[in-house]
């Protein structure tokens, strides 16, 4: 009788435990990519941009040259890879403290430029290897360890809707929000991280997708609680969505 | 064909010293006293076959350095003093992931905004490392514009082959000042180079990771270590230009645009019939201390002359140290000194006076 593969381990992820916490879903994240680059078989002109915090150790799980940027920086890096091997896939992959608080000026800089790189943004609104302290992202009243009292509107601004301010710039040819607590979402996510490689392959211009994501440990939730929460509390303030597709809204 | 001899500032003849190196990608913002060096580049490093990205900021530069630094091409910013305070992080990042660029600064007077005018008062910050952590970065420092196209060729060679950042540092007076230039051939960088390192897509090998991280037990003292031999290694490289040491009683110890000026005051002096010499350092690090130590040996006296409030006669003292001292005469940012300036100051040392 033969077997029929239906489900294995993409090629370029490594065959090790992650050091990530349980319930924590950037594992989940990194097999999408995983599965897009093992479906257009990329591994071999890929060149990774890994950022600071829990994604840093990205190299680690996934099988592909790197290069590590300090904190925020990963659009300035990319966009230096990029520039001079423009036959590369290239993408950053970053936190929401890095990308939407240090790193605003290179993320926002690197769109309007229009790099032909992905960004796959994970938001899971706090610092995680930190500590879990308040990124821009944090929703109100949520407490982190520097907003004990919880989030104020008052004093530490609104929450940042990167993939909505994103999608507002020329040079991003793809910009969404998915998350991945729910089966039905990571199949959507699956499809949005296609999406956010294929704009820059296909010379439209920067694909940038954001991930609602659990942080159990920092969230202080079991593994279940913080998937309900993602559905509960994140996407109401985070809407799921495409907010820009240069394919269906004309080329950028 | 005969060479041509044209007529340059010091920031164009670094950016032609950089494009005839082989550079395949320049990332920079605009600051003053360094902006005919980006200006330079969008023109013609494009013709030459290289990425030009005009950055964001100084901060962003860097960090475009560091990606196409990573996929081993021949890659560097400029900017001036305060610019290059922005870029430390970057810089630390480089020299502890071993990538190679080149940094040039065409310093100006600090701290905080200064002024546009020159100064040397980088110093402290271009051979101490500059960021945070445990390295050095190789600095050369031309007094003229022909000595800058050179040194910017040579500074490629020396990061690829140490696998660091280089600096070159500069002044206002050498970026704005013209001269004739003669251009030699332009040298190609070597396909091949940092091949066994750099990023390419792993095709037919296992993957690369260039990094600046090393959490497991032993592995940052590990590479500290190397990188600690990497610096020591360099001391071989310590460069000075020796002007009438020999039979100076007093040498005067000065670098880049004010080593040549203090050359001009020597001279004068000589004409008096002062025996003064100068010694200026080439590279600032490695620092050619055996140079002054051999000097000091002979019995000279010494005399450091700076365009800050006194930083490079740390090293002097150093290098002469248990031996000699040196006496300082600090130029006033702000100002451009001039020979006469100089002149007095080492009479005065000479006649055992101190400035």
């Amino acid at each position: 009788m033969s077997e029929n593969i239906v489900f294995q381990r993409p090629s370029v992820m490594a065959d090790v435990a992650t050091h990530y916490c349980p319930g924590c879903q950037h594992g989940v994240v990194q097999r999408l990519v995983a599965e897009y680059i093992d479906s257009r078989q990329l591994a071999e002109k890929t060149v990774m941009v890994t950022s600071i915090g829990c994604s840093v150790l990205l190299y680690n799980y996934l099988l592909m040259d790197a290069v590590e940027a300090p904190h925020g920086r990963a659009p300035a890096v990319a966009t230096g890879v990029k520039r001079v091997a423009p036959d590369k896939v290239v993408f950053a992959y970053q936190g929401d403290g890095d990308l939407a608080s240090i790193g605003m000026a290179e993320i926002m800089h690197a769109a309007n430029r229009g790099e032909r790189i992905t960004i796959i943004f994970v938001n899971n609104t706090c610092y995680g290897m930190t500590g879990g302290q308040m990124a821009p992202t944090t929703l109100i009243g949520q407490k982190t360890t520097t907003c004990p009292s919880g989030r104020c509107a008052s004093s530490a601004g609104l929450p940042l809707r990167m993939a909505e301010i994103m999608a507002g710039l020329p040079g991003v040819a793809y910009a969404s929000r998915v998350a991945v607590n729910t089966t039905k979402h990571i199949a959507q996510a699956k499809k949005a991280v296609r999406m956010a490689f294929d704009a820059p392959l296909n010379d439209q211009g920067m694909g940038f997708v954001e991930i609602l994501a659990t942080c159990p440990t920092n969230w202080k939730m079991t593994p279940l609680a913080a998937n309900q929460r993602i559905a509960d509390e994140m996407i109401p303030y985070f809407p799921l969505g495409t907010f820009k597709d240069a394919k269906n809204a004309g080329a950028c | 064909m005969k060479s041509e001899r044209i007529f340059v500032k010091g920031n164009e003849a670094v950016a032609m010293g950089a494009i005839d190196a082989g550079l395949k990608a320049y990332f920079g913002y605009p600051i003053t006293p360094q902006n005919e060096i980006p200006e330079y580049m969008c023109e013609h490093l494009p013709e030459a076959g290289g990425a030009f990205v005009q950055a964001e900021s100084e901060v962003a530069s860097i960090n475009m350095v560091l990606g196409a630094a990573a996929m081993g091409v021949r890659a560097m910013t400029t900017s001036s003093s305060p610019g290059i305070s922005l870029m430390q992080e970057g810089i630390s990042y480089l020299a502890g992931s071993e990538l190679p660029c080149v940094i040039v600064n065409m310093m100006r007077g600090g701290p905080g905004l200064g002024d546009i005018n020159t100064a040397q008062a980088d110093y402290y910050q271009s051979t101490r490392g500059g960021g945070h952590g445990d390295y050095r970065t190789p600095c050369l420092a031309p007094a003229s514009c022909q000595e800058a196209y050179e040194l910017t060729r040579e500074a490629f060679d020396w990061a690829f082959e140490h696998r660091t950042p280089v600096l070159i540092v500069g002044d206002a007076i050498l970026g704005q000042m013209k001269e004739p230039l003669t251009r030699r051939a332009p040298r190609p960088a070597d396909p091949a180079e940092g091949q066994d390192w750099r990023l390419s897509g792993a095709q037919g090998r296992p993957a690369r990771i260039i990094r600046s991280l090393r959490l497991a037990e032993g592995t940052l003292a590990r590479h500290n270590l190397g990188l600690q031999a990497k610096y020591d290694a360099l001391q071989g490289l310590a460069r000075a230009d020796c002007f009438l040491t020999e039979d100076a009683d007093l040498v005067v110890v000065a670098f880049g645009s004010i080593g040549r000026i203090a050359k001009s005051a020597v001279r004068k002096l000589r004409a008096r019939g002062l025996k003064v010499g100068l010694v200026r350092p080439v590279t600032l690090y490695p620092f050619p201390s055996a140079v002054l130590r051999d000097l000091a040996q002979a019995g000279k006296r010494f005399l450091t002359i700076e365009h800050n409030m006194g930083q490079m006669v740390d090293d002097v003292r150093l290098a002469v140290r248990g031996i000699a001292d040196s006496d300082f005469f600090g130029a006033l940012p702000g100002n451009l000194p001039t020979p006469d300036e100089f002149e007095e100051a080492i009479a005065k040392a000479c006649a055992g006076g101190r400035s």
